[in-house]
């Protein structure tokens, strides 16, 4: 299995790690619906890299555990990490001028949210999606 | 690399249709286009159709927000058409609220509900 990774440093590397999880995404047989909200995640979580944190990784799996097939998406970075965590993800919250959606948006979006943040060292988030047998 | 979109005049409105998946640079540099040729032309409306849009992150949706509110200040409005089901369904997940923006399936659709919306 070919795992991929982006490193972002520029918005053009969001572009590109947008398009690697939408052709992912759909190898792994996932329909329009869950496509768009794969890359649309990968997407915020690019920009936060891009924005935030001087640099960084986006790595895009596959995952294979017993019957269920899966797309895991970790992004790394070594910016300034997150000072209160529950803040963050208080929906409406943002740092940026964004609109505010950020991190609980992405995790709507997706199955399964994990992050782990230290002040100065950086953020991993990863996200899961899982393949639902039957949908779209 | 030209990624300008292109925009065409109709009489009184102008139609963009946006054919692939918008960067931010060239999101900034429509925004600016538009409102350009919105003066140009004194164009009353302008039809945006995103059908061949498969990914609105929130960036690009505030700069789509932010283009219809400087239209609007311009004495012009928009029409927002051919959103797919997997963006809409996506933007709301997301907590994205294009509010107060004209939206019709399709650009013909589109185009009528802005004509009379303008009394044209």
């Amino acid at each position: 299995m070919v795992d991929s990774s982006v490193n972002i440093l520029t918005e053009w590397d969001i572009v590109e790690a947008r398009q690697l999880g939408r052709n992912k995404a759909k190898d792994i047989g996932f329909g329009a619906v869950d496509q768009a909200r794969i890359t649309t995640a990968i997407s915020e979580l690019a920009r936060n890299i891009y924005l935030y944190a001087d640099g960084g990784t986006i790595v895009i799996e596959e995952l294979k555990l017993n019957d269920l097939v899966g797309i895991k998406i970790t992004a790394e970075d070594k910016g300034p990490g997150i000072q209160d965590i529950r803040l963050v993800m208080q929906d409406g919250y943002s740092t940026s001028q964004g609109l505010g959606a950020g991190l609980p948006g992405v995790r709507r979006l997706m199955d399964e949210f994990d992050i782990n943040t230290i002040v100065n060292e950086g953020t991993v988030v990863s996200i899961i999606k899982w393949l639902r047998l039957g949908s779209d | 690399m030209d990624t300008a979109i292109p925009i065409l005049k109709l009489n009184d409105f102008l139609i963009v249709s946006i054919q692939r998946d918008l960067d931010d640079p060239t999101a900034l540099q429509f925004q600016q286009d538009l409102l350009r040729r919105i003066h140009e032309t004194s164009a009353r409306g302008v039809v945006i159709d995103l059908t061949s849009i498969e990914c609105i992150d929130s960036y690009i949706a505030r700069i789509l927000g932010d283009i219809v509110r400087m239209t609007s200040l311009m004495g012009a409005k928009v029409a927002v058409t051919g959103i797919q089901p997997s963006i809409a369904i996506t933007l709301v997940e997301l907590g994205i609220y294009l509010d107060n923006v004209i939206s019709a399936l399709d650009l013909e659709s589109g185009l009528e509900k802005l004509q009379r919306e303008l009394g044209a």
